[in-house]
């Protein structure tokens, strides 16, 4: 009796057992942008050559690798040459790695790709999820463990991912694969995801969280020098979630920030940051130059060009990171630099100067020729004398002799460029017309005239960011031009700043009391920065009727970013408002008083704010007995005036005023000009609430 | 056959992935496919050793070329190349003794066919010379197989002689097949055993209150420093920690655990702390036809401030790293570049690796191995014992045929 029962528990268990152990993975062969437009009209972007093998060898050769057993490639554009290609190539024939192909017509987005394989119902646990342009070495091991782990202990942590450090441009505002800079907001103690913005307008340099982020948590650190890399563990709830919205077709752009603002369903995502392996999605033609390059530079090791190649031609890496596959016929004369890829059977003529570049198969270059930073693919005909920098140049083209090709051009499939033929920088031809949307006339205008004498290729206006945006997601590096703008851009926008700060738009500073103050803060020179600081903000609000809330808002950060307290900014908010109202003209002392009355009622609030307890008001009249003796002497004579009047604004408390009175009895004499002058004020103080009590009792 | 099939086709890709590491387990996994590459490998009546040796030399090949680097998987493709050959020799003799045994007795039993006698000793006489000579320079050049002499002469002889020749050659091809694979079993366990081997000659080398260097982590030099302490000697482990991979710090972890006095140094204080040291021991990658080392990077530099201070430079290599190739060959590809990322943080340079903003840009080397030459090297260690590196290429010359160098050299010409 035991026996078959304890059979059938440990076929339960198997059951059990089996679709954890068997790991899948998704990968999406269609990236549903059009970035990489003239060239995905023809080809599948999975099938560009990087590094002369097709992207999504790097891709499948990774998933195989980090023990993924089966693989689910999704196809929608181009899917006929997709699946082709796998069939050719020995992926499908692998003993344990399985590669099935998905086919889909009509989707458009990797949402409708998530609903369609949830239909499929293939997808038994845990997931891994990329794209077909993921080029990686990480090992997934212990991310995948993170991720049962947290599971476990909580079933609402439903996907994780993988991100890697990389400063993007400070000047550019971008990371080195041209995609903008990502802000994120991660909790450090249990990496779960909290923000995700990257499409954050840097130019103004501001950012919204939520406050609610930090209620229950004691900190969150916000990251901007994170690379995502497109790579995801997911649970099986991920697409059950893409079937319930059906609205959510980007991965990032709705799921991810879908799942951050919805708090009723509580899901949660989490990240995985790598540090010596590398991951990178490309995404454009800079990201598609900057990963070529890695991959030569041996970042991606071991799918570098010597070890991993496809079909029989072995490159051999040679000094200098040069990869040279077999039966090149070169010229004695050429040169050939550093970090080239040269493929098999190409002949190189005379003269000719490689460098940088990755050369495809059986490509003919003739002599004269001067390539630099280009990707040139397979079948390639340049004839004598042309120049081609930084350019992508697909299959089959036909470039004739002394065409040049400016940085940032794309040749699309069997273009041909006619003699001396000077193609603009980034523009991209394509056997192909664009397809024609708003401004047709434009276009054929352009079709017309391109390729030069004997040429052939429509010339494709600029994409939707338009021509200034090019630069950003080109081959060719950002130009120095660009940079000085960006850069300058950037200067100017601390120059406003700084100047903001120090010279008060009123320019009514006396430059000896300027002076003054740079003389007297020769070690806390922070102070005098925050206090000129607050002048500005407080200039500024006068000036721009700025609403109070905001100016204490800006001062409370003024005041964090200084490590202040709030009697210091007390202290400065007067300061400015007296030194705003002495600026303003004024006859006599009569006037003057009136005008620094105006100034106390309508900024009240904003003094009140600061001067919630008694050191903070005693601090305001300290600052005043200051001012009085040092940089605006016009006040002296109506120090008790203006006392009087703080006091009857209920800025200033009367115990605060005793307090300084009785703090002052100690001092020198010449400190109590001032406590000697408001005597009788004091004196009355000291009676009047008396009187209250009396009157109370 | 089809599981052969895909394990000659696993095998090389996981060689080309990098995922099978170290040169003993490279070795000694090339050893078992190779093992069941000929016991799978159906053997035809005649020239059984020549399509072994085909079998063998093909899947050879293909291994050799999925790791070039690696030189321990060609040394095992040569290495069982030669068992084939050694095995097929010493059976040829064989069979010539038990030959001419039968033709004594044919002799004696049928006087009918006087002649038979003659003829069949002029066979074996014909089968002993092609067996026995050495490879000339016409089989070198025409690959005319050896045993291919011994059924064309023998067909001269009686068609009853024929046939129970034929029937002789049948079990002979297995007998030949049963041989080889027990010499490859040997191999492996050769393979498997050579760290004892080599371990077990410790105490010879090390003497009390020596100070011991290495670089690096070796298995090798940890069984070899271990069994020394197991005899009772007292003595001090000086290791550099290795970098870029820093596995000395895991040779390090496991000498104290064993209870050892281990010190840790940076590679860069080798040559400061050399004249302390009384023995550099340390482990190879391959050992070259010339007693030149193929070993991790940073080892030349050791092997030059031993020399410096007259410290010796001792090398410990299990046989199935000796390569009978010299390292000037240029089908010797001596090293493999790894990533970069284990110099330096991607995070941390990627603006200054970023050629497309225009600031300059930065490139990383990162070599796996380091060529010592043979005149810094004072003593190889071997599972057969101690050697100068100038002895070497005798040492070679036992275990390797020099026909069998060429298995290189086809893929190359031939394609």
């Amino acid at each position: 009796m035991g026996a078959p029962k304890k059979s059938a528990v440990k076929v339960t268990e198997e059951v059990e057992e089996l679709p954890r152990v068997r790991l899948q993975a998704i990968l999406l062969a269609d990236s549903f942008t059009t970035k990489f437009r003239p060239i995905t009209l023809e080809r599948p972007k999975v099938l560009l050559p990087l590094v002369n093998v097709p992207m999504i060898n790097y891709t499948l050769a990774w998933l195989e690798s980090a023990g993924v057993e089966e693989v689910f490639v999704f196809c929608c554009a181009h899917s006929k040459q997709v699946i082709s290609y796998l069939e050719k190539s020995e992926w499908l024939s692998q003993s344990k790695f399985s590669v099935t192909t998905i086919e889909s017509h009509h989707s458009v987005s990797a949402g409708d790709a998530l609903r369609l394989i949830y239909e499929r119902n293939v997808i038994q646990g845990d997931f891994v999820l990329i794209s077909g342009d993921t080029v990686s070495n990480m090992s997934l091991t212990q991310v995948l463990q993170e991720h049962k782990e947290r599971r476990k202990k909580d079933s609402d942590a439903i996907m994780t991912m993988v991100i890697k450090r990389s400063k993007p441009n400070s000047i550019t505002h971008q990371s080195r694969l041209g995609t903008d800079e990502l802000f994120m907001a991660i909790d450090p103690d249990t990496n779960q995801l909290l923000y995700y913005e990257d499409k954050a307008d840097s130019s103004k340099g501001i950012l919204n969280i939520d406050n609610s982020l930090l209620l229950d948590r004691p900190a969150i650190s916000l990251h901007h020098d994170k690379q995502d890399c497109y790579i995801d563990i997911c649970s099986p709830e991920v697409l059950s979630l893409f079937t319930d919205n059906f609205d959510y077709q980007h991965l990032r752009r709705h799921f991810v920030k879908g799942l951050l603002v919805d708090d009723i369903m509580g899901y949660k995502i989490f990240t995985h940051e790598i540090h010596s392996s590398y991951a990178a999605r490309i995404d454009n033609f800079r990201s598609y130059d900057t990963v070529s390059k890695d991959i030569i530079h041996r970042w991606t090791y071991p799918l570098v060009p010597d070890v991993m190649f496809v079909g029989n031609s072995a490159n051999k890496l040679e000094r200098q990171g040069m990869y040279r596959a077999p039966e090149i016929s070169q010229s004695r004369s050429a040169v050939i630099g550093p970090f080239t890829v040269i493929g098999f059977g190409t002949k190189i003529g005379d003269n000719t100067k490689i460098l940088n570049s990755v050369i495809g198969e059986g490509c003919i270059i003739g002599s004269n020729v001067h390539i630099e930073g280009s990707y040139i693919w397979d079948n390639v005909t340049i004839e004598d004398g042309c120049k081609l920098r930084h350019a992508i140049v697909c299959d089959g083209v036909i470039m004739k002799s002394g065409a040049v090709l400016e940085p940032g051009v794309v040749l699309s499939f069997k273009v041909v460029i006619g003699q001396e033929f000077v193609v603009p920088s980034y523009s991209k031809v394509s056997l192909l017309q664009q397809p024609v949307e708003e401004d047709s006339d434009e276009e054929l205008e352009y079709a017309d005239s391109t390729g030069g004498v004997g040429g052939a290729g429509y010339v494709w206006s600029t994409c939707e960011g338009g021509h200034e945006e090019e630069w950003r997601h080109s081959v060719a590096p950002i130009p120095a031009v660009k940079i000085l703008e960006a850069k300058k851009m950037l200067e100017d926008d601390l120059e406003l700043d700084h100047d903001g700060s120090i010279l008060p738009p009123s320019g009514e500073l006396k430059p000896d009391s300027n002076d003054s103050d740079v003389d007297d803060i020769e070690d806390p020179r922070e102070d005098s920065y925050f206090e000129k600081e607050v002048e500005a903000t407080f200039l500024r609000a006068v000036q721009e009727n700025i609403k109070e809330d905001h100016v204490i808002l800006e001062v409370n950060s003024l005041k964090l970013s200084y490590n202040k307290l709030a009697a210091d900014c007390a202290g400065a908010m007067f300061h400015s408002m007296m030194k705003y109202a002495l600026g303003t003209p004024h006859n006599s002392a009569g006037s003057l008083v009136q005008t620094v009355e105006g100034v106390l009622t309508t900024w009240k609030k904003l003094l009140t704010s600061y001067l919630a307890d008694i050191d903070e008001q005693i601090e305001v009249i300290l600052k005043f007995e200051e001012m009085c003796l040092e940089s605006a002497k016009e006040f002296a004579p109506l120090f008790t005036k203006i006392l009087s009047i703080m006091y009857d604004k209920d800025i200033i408390q009367e115990d605060a005023i005793l307090s300084w009175d009785d703090e002052k009895r100690d001092a020198d004499e010449s400190d109590k000009i001032f406590v000697k002058q408001a005597q009788t004020f004091i004196q009355w103080l000291r009676e009047a609430p008396e009187e209250d009590d009396e009157e109370e009792e | 056959m089809p599981d052969v099939q895909s394990l000659v086709n696993d095998f090389p890709d996981q060689l080309r992935k990098r995922k099978i590491e170290g040169s003993q387990a490279t070795a000694k996994q090339t050893a078992e496919l190779l093992r069941s590459v000929i016991s799978q490998q159906r053997v035809p009546h005649t020239n059984q050793a020549g399509a072994l040796i085909d079998a063998v030399r093909a899947v050879g090949e293909q291994l050799i070329a999925a790791n070039p680097v690696e030189l321990a998987v060609g040394n095992i493709v040569r290495r069982v190349l030669h068992i084939i050959r050694e095995e097929d020799l010493s059976l040829a003799t064989d069979a010539i003794a038990g030959l001419g045994l039968s033709a004594a007795s044919d002799d004696e039993d049928d006087v009918e066919r006087g002649d038979h006698p003659v003829l069949s000793a002029a066979a074996v006489a014909a089968a002993a010379r092609s067996t026995l000579r050495p490879p000339s320079l016409q089989t070198l050049l025409e690959d005319i197989p050896d045993s291919g002499g011994v059924p064309q002469t023998s067909s001269s002889g009686g068609e009853s002689e024929g046939k129970s020749r034929s029937a002789d050659k049948g079990s002979r091809g297995r007998k030949l097949k049963h041989d080889v694979i027990e010499a490859v079993n040997e191999l492996i366990r050769e393979i498997t055993d050579c760290h004892e081997e080599i371990a077990e000659q410790a105490v010879e080398h090390i003497h009390h209150n020596e100070v011991i260097l290495t670089l690096g982590s070796s298995r090798t030099v940890l069984e070899f420093l271990c069994a020394a302490k197991e005899k009772k000697r007292s003595f001090r482990v000086f290791v550099a920690e290795g970098a870029p991979r820093y596995q000395g710090h895991l040779l390090a972890k496991d000498l104290a655990a064993r209870g050892l006095q281990t010190t840790v140094i940076t590679d860069s204080a080798v040559f400061a702390m050399i004249s302390r040291v009384n023995m550099v021991i340390v482990g190879a990658h391959a050992v070259m036809a010339n007693g030149g080392v193929v070993a991790p990077v940073g080892l030349n530099m050791v092997a030059l401030a031993a020399q410096r201070h007259a410290v010796p430079f001792v090398v410990l290599a299990g046989s199935h790293k000796l390569c009978p190739l010299y390292p000037h060959n240029p089908e010797v590809l001596l090293n493999e570049m790894r990533s970069p990322s284990e110099l330096l943080d991607f995070g941390e340079f990627s603006d200054c690796l970023d050629s497309a903003s225009g600031n300059g840009s930065l490139h990383v080397v990162n070599p796996t191995f380091d060529y010592v030459p043979p005149k810094l090297v004072s003593l190889f260690i071997t599972d057969t014992g101690g050697h100068n590196p100038s002895y070497m290429y005798r040492l070679i010359a036992d275990y390797y045929s020099a026909d069998d160098l060429v298995v290189k050299r086809r893929p190359t010409t031939g394609s």
